[in-house]
């Protein structure tokens, strides 16, 4: 049902280095998408990974 | 003037319960749009003008154009609109189009089903089609992976017409008390052969693709063609009542816990390093955290979002000069 096309993922870090979010750009707009398994931009997200089509990159320090 | 007293002999209290909030559809007479009234060009993933009202599926060669529509019946001011705008042809066995509502578990409980006193279902709507012939409504259950599809007809080309659709109840598969994705009503566009190629499961049954949508004529097959759906209205029992009409404050409300338009973040830099931190919370709690997405951004800080969760957020500027912080975002938290 979650149809969309997710083209890049990255984490975004705090000052202390500690992850607060993915960056990620979906059907070409970019989003701050949280840790939380009931949104549907990390769900689709997460299941990109598990199928080996997406990596998350790291954050830019 | 004598008053006559109402008393609980009077009125069933089950009928008051019943009466009240009996739609199990948001937003159902399209009132709300916060998105805007118009995306143009649609080919792909899904998208929502309309609040609450995915277009969902692949679109094989299509586009289309979603509209916040002023085109309603009478007693309607808003329906979804669908303008094709390059004509849809089933290339692909998977394409199709449809116009879809998700609901929450968590807000169905009192449908009982899963239960020996699983309650039917009723549908209603209008719409109005360029195209005739048949048409397929679906309720799926995506806790269980169940479905029942039921056809109906437009009969007369781009006239509002009312359709009811009565689905049993069903004793197998309870859905999950929770905030996510249990229950989906589903209006069929268009299908592909994926959809089609079985035969339409009218009673409740375990997912069979094939037996989802046939028969469904191809709605999108011509640029000529528009679809205008409102009055949708999904309620427990074997009857359609009249569509229950809600104050617009309130259908938004109930909108602004998937989605919240332009929240706004401002703030000045601290003169210590410049950094900018801005809290601010949501109109109406979210369903869950929701995605942030910058939509305005007046002095061009590029902010990004520290914290968030269903009910605040706080952005923050680093290494800013000396101006202002003044933008917004969508929250997102759709199903």
């Amino acid at each position: 049902m979650n149809e969309m096309n997710i083209e890049s993922a990255q984490y975004a870090v705090d000052i202390d280095g500690n992850n607060l979010n993915i960056i990620a750009v979906i059907n070409g707009v970019t989003m701050f998408v949280p840790f939380d398994p009931a949104n549907r931009h990390y769900a689709a997200i997460m299941e990109m990974v598990d199928a080996g089509e997406l990596t998350i990159a790291e954050a830019d320090v | 003037m004598a008053l006559t007293k109402v008393t609980t002999g009077t009125i069933a209290d089950d009928s008051i319960q019943s009466l009240k909030n009996r739609n199990l559809v948001i937003n159902g007479a399209m009132q709300v749009a916060q998105r805007g009234t118009s995306q143009a060009g649609i080919t792909g993933p899904a998208q929502f003008v309309v609040d609450r009202m995915r277009t969902g599926f692949t679109l094989g060669t299509g586009a289309y154009t979603l509209n916040h529509s002023t085109n309603a019946p009478d007693g309607f001011a808003n329906s979804y609109h669908i303008d094709v705008t390059t004509a849809m042809t089933l290339g692909g066995a998977s394409d199709g189009c449809g116009m879809v509502q998700l609901l929450e578990g968590q807000d169905l409980q009192h449908i009982k089903k899963g239960t020996a006193d699983a309650e039917s279902l009723t549908l209603s709507f209008w719409i109005k089609s360029t195209k005739t012939g048949t048409y397929i409504a679906e309720l799926y259950d995506f806790d269980n992976a169940r479905h029942i599809s039921k056809s109906y007809t437009v009969n007369s080309s781009n006239t509002w017409e009312k359709k009811e659709i009565t689905f049993p109840g069903d004793t197998t598969g309870s859905l999950d008390n929770d905030n996510l994705a249990s229950f989906g009503l589903l209006l069929f566009f268009s299908a592909g052969t994926n959809y089609t190629s079985g035969t339409l499961n009218t009673s409740w049954g375990s997912n069979v693709t094939a037996n989802r949508a046939v028969g469904q004529v191809n709605a999108l097959d011509s640029t000529s063609n528009d679809i205008y759906i409102t009055g949708v209205q999904l309620e427990v029992g074997d009857v359609a009542t009249p569509f229950e009409h809600k104050v617009f404050s309130d259908e938004l409300a109930r909108c602004m816990r998937y989605f919240e338009a332009e929240v706004p973040t401002w703030g000045t830099p601290r003169s210590s390093d410049n950094v900018i931190h801005s809290p601010g919370y949501f109109k109406v709690q979210k369903r869950s955290t929701p995605t942030m997405t910058l939509v305005l951004d007046t002095y061009s800080k590029n902010p990004s979002i520290q914290k968030v969760n269903a009910d605040y957020y706080v952005t923050y500027v680093t290494g800013t000069a000396s101006t202002s912080l003044d933008a917004t975002f969508d929250a997102d938290a759709e199903l």
